[in-house]
């Protein structure tokens, strides 16, 4: 069974470096044996997860990833490379020893070296055992461009590249593709949708030579380029519509996608689509664009599983921010340094946490998202919200002005109403002032000089305050609870639980008369009201002497809010009279108890009245008027001229209405989660075996020392760091980013692990044409690019003429260079899910091309979300249920299908879609029976058949060959052959005979999907018409680029 | 076998040596892999691995998932001494400062509680049992009780994803995808790893289930689990769709075939016999599926002693274990049975008594009828949740009622048929049902028993993915010999 590993790897090996490595292994003695391409595979893959960079697990003292290691004596004093003396070397010593106990690998390790392996190994120690820092780790030079013999073929460096390879290697390119096939594949490669008909003709007629030029320029300006190259970045930005982890309630980052397909459309360079990404909030005046782009390190998953410990996510979040950043830019598994030392790459656990420090200073909460987007986030009105908002602004501005101005006959009548009674305190809150304080869990009660009461120390899961104080000497008809937020409280209080909540579960009010001041009796509470209560929570609960259930405030968290309670008939003052309220907070959420509040009370007749009057204008009126402040004669006036002037009540109405108005746009406004910095930044520590919880040594940002440093002088920030990546001694991030183009067009990267360019990444099958396009990519010198040019990078690839042969597959071909590494054809593969569905959509007419937006909920099988889900309390939170789209919303293209985490678009699954779970730069392509299920049978397919099949009988033509033509050219570009065009006759033959006897069953067929049927035509024509429609939309050739 | 068998068969061959092994997905492998083609092409049934490396005891897998952390104390793992203790603080030296979740980490009192539950020995093994489970202590003789089963984690989606998948944070492949990946189908016409997913009658606002508990990670995507749903449709896009009758089906799928036959012999590309294959298995698997799902043939008895009846009340599950025998029977590798309503925070003894209604019944019956239909010695049950439950109560402890929170530190799984031991307990806890005292078994070294059970070096089975060899251990794991027969 090893054996078989052992062979794919080798043939994997053989497979990647075709030709010329093989050479190499034939006759290694002569041969110079190149360590980047040879050696650093085998000892990579064989000996360095134990004598590599990894100093924790390194054995014998022994490194073989460093020349200066390798040639000196471990701690055995063997010498493991003796250069230029295989005889001497340990290495090949202990490789060809046949004890278990001495041989190397060891067994344990499950690893064997092949004998090709022992040889290469041996001949490179002859030679003088050169080591080379490993290729992607080395800053890419324009390499010269081959001479092939059959230069006439080549149309510009890509195909001399790739022909002067094939030539070595004995292979022909093909010959150029029909220009049929070329529309097809280059539409589909660059809109994700196939070529119309129309489009097919127009192409075909013309004769002109740069026809196909002219053909891909249209491309690469429609706006669906934009859309199709955001497809691979959504992937790899790991771009959902939740939040993932336990409960995957949803979020909105839609507008942060409007923003990448924008930037494609407007071919943003990829050093600015770079660092406006990474650091788009800390650009110098930073647009509101700049921000949005800057969600793409806030795509990660968020958590807010209850229990779950917030320090724990909070690392998860910086981690997979660190993650992506390394898959994306540098193609370099930066994970595995997360626990321990890289083992193969040159990267220390410690550079890890200092990669870390660039992004650990978002001022973020560990647990978060509950309630949609999470902290930080800013709106992102539309054009026309922020001119209305704008306009209300200046509305309520100006009436502000007004009510503030001077007005004489108000201020008149305010100093007469200042003498009389009412303005003397009786409708005003009084505060409170206890007289003793009391936790029954032993938790301490201060009281602050604004009459507020603070609790520390001990905090238990229950909890019952208890104040008494003295009955002034007016009457009290209601308690006011407020409850006040405060900077030392979790989740800035009230409460003294993780987040900041509270749950009141009840409020008991007791009096005791002066002569037995130890007997308190009750005095019942008839009524609550609060400015704020949670839905499942409301006030009422406080007052229904029910312990389980209470008052509670989450999702307002950190904010003051005010409770008042009013009592069934007042408490008359009496001198020695004791009042007594006792706060119980007994639910079983824990430490749901007040950390900070104040007691107030009123005579008002009725205590919920919004002429009861705030404390803070009874303070004001207690003093006299010569003593008030600016701002307590302000509040008064306020006061007064809001609430009991007619004018001043009327304006007060009027900015009421208006902020009304505003906050209704508002509350529409989308909001986007970005990056943003605080302006301290958090201590950043090596985590020692990845722990959140285990601390070492404190780092500061900085990039790897095997990369080129950062400007001396540069601030330790994101800014810094993504400016680094797109600089021109970056070795990585060039290379990375067009083999990933490659990969788009060719279907496999010049590297084929797109995700790794580090040692245990695949070689490059042709590492100076990737070389070379990554210098072109970056100082172009073709006419019109400019550097950093994404379309004139896919223009290129698209203009080559290997991308234009024929995908034709000899046996020939198959058997020499069965993974097409080598492009002596064009690719052949399956199209990703996306492209299957609008493809099938655009076809049938449904497709709706509004690009951008929110994102739509298309068919989907009943009860998928809500059996995984399927929590009583569900209705909490977002994205539970499954509420399908309508309309023109069922037929968006598929990037915008609502994508759940936990249960991603299943159709869109089975066609190999990832989870969107973390970055993915490469997708599986498989071929499964739950595929032609999909096809045959979704509904979304069904339906696609029937649109098409209307379109048929209205535009095909008359006789049933034309019709079956008119869809076969829909879908394949191509007029279908005599053979194709008899066999789908005759299954709407079958169909049609079979339908004509059984109308239910026509009329059943044709019920499938909401956009209403033509019933102008006839339910069995057009039901057969469907059947062969289907068969169509089935065919291998349909959902395959060729 | 017939030429076009052959040229299938060749063209798969090369596939899986030229395509598969170098990490990029490809047809005809794996979960949904058609088996007597590549059987003839591999010698395998399909498996990246071939040959195990150890005779397996068991082919095939049922886990019984119990969602949200069964209380072991409770159920299994009986403390006579905790009645002493009943009400009184949980010691300091017990709990030795261990993190607890956010939901009683406010907690100012840990009151410890005896189970309110009868416990006795059965059978010739003497397992001890809780009342709440007669049916599976019935068949005790047949179980290997493991009580000393830990995790670090103590929430439930990374408990959850950590049992599945060898990992605490997403990404990595479920064990039932391991092993689609690792020894292939037994099956042409179903899926190689199944899941079915049921609601109990315990918590009712349960934590959810993700996609990922058997999703294929970073393997090549069709060795995902396939989700079998209860009603019509019990594979997503089975059935034809209204108007269309089998025969117009068949139909249609011949003039598929002869289309892609042409082109297969236009194009010259492999991939398009494959497909052909593809269309044809999913054929198949319309009369397949709901023949599997068709309990009308089995006997009264055998629905009576699985208790599967028409309240719902169970969510299915007694259901789901009668089917897992049925896809057992037609060589299904894994089936992941994931039942939900564990999560006992409060009202525990109410909860649990419905929970256990739902599951003891059934469960047993599935390891008696697999046994009197000879499966059993080659079938591995496995029993057990994501965690454990604390000893203290979570919120107020009543005469009538307390709650649990969740516990890492030690739980009780059990396992029986192929390749286990019946009949034994293994694994220690101190008196509080706290910590560990004997044998631990670390839920890699659970994963890694299962895998061994199946011939399986779980450090043996990898996949190289962002260069490094992964594997569902990690770098842990240790088999559990003595629990192996």
């Amino acid at each position: 069974m090893i054996a078989r590993i052992g062979m794919c790897a080798a043939l994997a090996a053989a497979g990647l470096m075709l030709g010329t490595v093989a050479k190499g292994e034939d006759s290694p003695r002569t041969a110079k044996v190149d360590f980047n391409r040879q050696v650093r595979p085998i000892l990579s893959n064989n000996c360095f997860s134990c004598h590599g960079p990894d100093e924790e697990t390194r054995e014998a003292g022994l490194r073989l990833d460093m020349r200066d290691s390798a040639v000196q004596p471990a701690d055995s004093g063997a010498i493991a490379v003796v250069p230029g003396n295989p005889a001497k070397s340990a290495l090949l010593e202990r490789i060809n020893s046949h004890r278990k106990t001495v041989v190397m690998p060891p067994p344990e390790s499950n690893k064997t070296l092949s004998a090709a392996d022992k040889a290469v190994l041996k001949a490179w120690i002859e030679q003088g055992a050169d080591f080379q820092t490993h290729w992607s780790f080395v800053k890419p030079t324009r390499p010269a461009v081959p001479t092939p013999k059959n230069a006439a073929w080549a149309r510009g460096a890509i195909d001399r590249f790739l022909l002067a390879r094939m030539e070595a290697e004995g292979l022909k390119p093909s010959s150029e593709a029909d220009k049929v096939t070329l529309i097809r594949r280059v539409t589909l490669d660059l809109t994700g949708l196939p070529a119309t008909p129309t489009e097919v003709d127009a192409f075909v007629d013309d004769k002109s030579p740069n026809a196909y030029e002219k053909l891909v320029d249209r491309l690469l300006a429609s706006p669906r380029f934009g859309e199709r190259m955001a497809l691979d970045w959504l992937d790899a930005a790991r771009f959902a519509d939740t939040h993932g982890f336990h409960i995957d309630s949803g979020r909105d980052m839609t507008r942060w996608r409007d923003w990448v397909i924008n930037a494609y459309n407007t071919n943003l360079p990829f050093d600015r689509f770079t660092v406006e990404q990474l650091a788009g909030d800390l650009l110098p005046n930073a647009t509101i664009e700049q921000r949005v782009a800057s969600g793409f390190n806030r795509n990660h998953m968020i958590n807010f599983e209850g229990g779950a410990v917030p320090e724990e996510y909070h690392m998860a979040y910086i981690v997979d921010r660190v993650n992506t950043t390394g898959t994306v830019w540098m193609g370099l598994s930066i994970a595995c340094a997360q626990c321990h030392d890289h083992k193969y790459d040159p990267i220390t656990q410690r550079e890890y946490y200092k990669l870390y420090a660039f992004f650990h200073n978002v001022p973020e909460n560990g647990l978060d998202g509950s309630k949609g987007n999470a902290q930080p986030m800013i709106p992102v009105p539309s054009a026309d919200q922020s001119t209305e908002i704008a306009r209300l602004d200046r509305e309520i501005a100006a009436q502000r002005v007004k009510l503030d101005s001077a007005w004489p006959e108000l201020d008149k009548a305010q100093a007469e109403w200042e003498q009389t009674s009412a303005a003397k305190g009786a409708v005003a809150w009084t505060l409170l002032d206890p007289t003793r304080m009391e936790a029954r869990g032993k938790g301490k009660l201060t009281k602050q000089g604004d009459g507020a009461v603070i609790v520390t120390g001990r905090n238990p899961d229950k909890d019952v305050y208890t104040i008494t104080a003295m009955v002034g000497d007016q009457p009290i008809n209601g308690i006011r609870l407020e409850a006040l937020p405060d900077a030392t409280l979790k989740g800035g209080g009230p409460g003294r639980s993780v987040n900041g909540n509270i749950v009141l579960t009840d409020v008991t009010v007791e009096v005791a008369d002066s002569e037995a001041p130890n007997e308190f009796k009750p005095a019942q509470l008839t009524s609550a009201t609060a400015d704020f209560s949670q839905p499942t929570f409301p006030v009422a609960n406080a007052i229904d002497k029910t312990p389980e259930t209470g008052w509670g405030i989450d999702g307002e968290e950190g904010k003051p809010h005010a409770a008042v309670f009013g009592l069934k008939a007042p408490v008359k003052p009496e001198k020695g009279k004791m009042i007594r309220v006792i706060l119980a907070f007994e639910s079983k959420f824990s430490a749901h108890q007040l950390g900070k509040f104040r007691l107030s009370t009123t005579s008002a007749a009725d205590p919920h009245s919004k002429d009861a009057m705030p404390a803070a204008v009874s303070l004001a009126l207690a003093k006299k008027s010569g003593e008030r402040t600016v701002s307590e004669a302000s509040t008064i006036r306020t006061h007064f001229r809001t609430t009991l002037s007619t004018e001043g009540k009327e304006l007060a109405r009027k900015i009421d209405s208006l902020a009304t108005q505003k906050a209704t746009i508002e509350a529409k406004i989308p909001t986007v989660m970005v990056m943003a910095e605080m302006a301290k930044p958090r201590d950043t520590f090596v985590l020692k075996r990845g722990q959140y919880d285990q601390k070492g040594e404190k780092v500061e940002g900085d990039v790897p020392a095997s990369l080129p440093p950062l400007p001396k002088d540069a601030p330790r920030n994101r800014l810094t760091l993504a400016n680094w990546l797109v600089s021109p001694e970056n070795p990585l991030v060039a290379r990375v980013t067009v083999n990933r183009i490659w990969q788009s067009f060719f279907g496999l990267g010049i590297v084929k692990t797109a995700e790794d360019l580090g040692s245990q990444g695949d070689a490059p099958s042709h590492p100076e044409l990737l070389d070379w396009l990554a210098v072109e990519f970056v100082s172009p010198t073709e006419q019109g690019a400019g550097p950093w040019d994404v379309k004139a990078m896919v223009r290129r690839i698209v203009l080559s003429n290997a991308y234009r042969q024929t995908s034709h597959v000899t046996p020939d071909l198959l058997a020499k260079d069965p993974e097409n590494r080598l492009l002596a054809r064009a690719p052949r593969y399956r199209l990703p899910a996306e492209f299957i569905r609008d493809g099938a959509l655009a076809v049938s007419g449904l497709l709706d091309p509004r690009i951008g937006g929110a994102s739509v909920s298309p068919y989907q099988p009943a009860g998928l979300w809500e059996e995984l889900m399927s929590r009583s309390d569900g209705k909490n939170w977002s994205a539970q249920e499954y509420t399908q789209s309508h309309g023109i919303d069922l037929y968006r293209r598929t990037m915008y299908t609502f994508w759940k985490r936990t249960s991603p678009p299943p159709t869109l699954a089975t066609f190999d879609a990832p989870d969107r779970e973390t970055c993915t730069v490469r997708r599986s392509r498989t071929n499964t029976p739950l595929q032609a299920l999909v096809l045959l049978n979704d509904p979304t397919y069904i339906e696609a058949s029937r649109k098409l099949a209307e379109r048929m009988i209205r535009e095909g033509g008359l006789a049933p060959d034309e019709k079956v033509v008119f869809a076969f050219k829909q879908i394949m570009a191509r007029r279908p052959n005599a053979n194709e065009i008899n066999i789908l006759r005759s299954i709407y033959e079958q169909s049609f005979n079979k339908f004509r006897a059984n109308n239910a069953a026509a009329l059943k067929l044709l019920s499938v999907g909401e956009s209403p049927r033509d019933m102008k035509l006839d339910p069995a024509e057009l039901a057969a018409w469907s059947t062969v429609a289907s068969v169509i939309l089935n065919l291998d050739e349909a959902v395959t680029k060729g | 076998m017939n030429p076009r068998d052959e040229y299938l068969a060749l063209l798969t061959r090369r596939q899986f040596f030229g395509r598969t092994a170098t990490g990029i997905g490809t047809a005809a492998l794996g979960s949904l892999l058609n088996p007597q083609i590549m059987q003839a092409a591999t010698g395998t049934s399909g498996g990246m691995l071939g040959a195990t490396h150890f005779p397996p005891k068991a082919k095939h897998v049922i886990y019984l998932f119990m969602s949200g952390g069964p209380s072991h104390i409770d159920l299994f793992d009986y403390k006579p001494k905790l009645k002493d203790h009943h009400g009184e603080e949980l010691p300091g030296s017990v709990r030795m400062g261990q993190r607890i979740t956010g939901m009683t980490s406010g907690q100012a009192s840990f009151p410890c509680v005896a189970p309110m539950f009868k416990f006795s020995q059965h059978g010739q093994s003497g397992a001890w049992v809780s009342e709440l489970m007669p049916h599976v202590a019935k068949a005790a003789d047949n179980i290997a009780f493991v009580k000393s089963v830990n995790t670090e984690a103590i929430n439930h989606d990374p408990a959850t994803t950590y049992l599945q998948t060898g990992a605490q944070q997403p990404g990595r492949p479920s064990l039932g995808a391991w092993l689609s990946y690792g020894l292939g189908s037994e099956n042409q016409n179903l899926p190689a790893f199944i899941v079915m997913i049921s609601q109990g009658s315990g918590n009712k606002t349960d934590q959810p289930i993700f996609s990922r508990l058997w999703g294929s990670g970073f393997l090549p995507t069709q060795h995902q689990g396939v989700r079998f749903r209860s009603g019509d449709d019990p594979v997503l896009y089975l059935s034809n769709p209204p108007g269309i009758d089998p025969e117009m089906r068949r139909e249609m799928l011949d003039g598929v075939g002869k289309l892609n036959q042409m082109a297969a012999q236009a194009f010259g590309d492999p991939e398009i016999n494959t497909r052909i294959a593809q269309y044809e298995m999913a054929y198949r698997m319309q009369t397949s599926v709901p023949d599997l799902t068709d309990l009308s043939k089995e006997s009264k008895e055998t629905l009576e002693l699985y208790g599967i009846d028409d309240s719902g009340v169970d969510g299915g599950f007694a259901r789901n274990c009668l089917l897992a025998r049925r896809m057992i029977e037609r060589g299904v590798r894994f089936v992941q049975l994931m039942h939900r309503g564990w999560d006992q925070h409060s009202a525990l003894p109410q909860q649990i008594r419905g929970q256990c209604k739902d599951v003891d019944k059934p469960s047993a019956a599935l390891i008696l009828d697999l046994k009197r239909r000879g499966l059993l010695d080659d079938t591995l049950v496995v029993w057990g949740g994501e965690f454990g439950r604390t000893v203290y109560s979570q919120g107020a402890l009543t005469k009538t009622t307390y709650g649990r929170d969740h516990h890492g530190r030690c739980f009780t799984v059990w396992m029986a048929g192929g390749g286990i031991r019946p009949g034994v307990t293994y694994g220690e806890t101190d008196d509080y049902c706290y910590n560990v005292v004997k044998d631990p078994v670390h839920i890699h070294d659970l994963n890694a028993t299962i895998l061994r059970c199946l011939g399986i070096d779980h450090t043996r089975l990898t996949f190289r993915f962002q260069g490094r060899d992964f594997r569902l251990t990690d770098v842990h794991g240790n088999v559990v010999k003595p629990l192996m027969a």
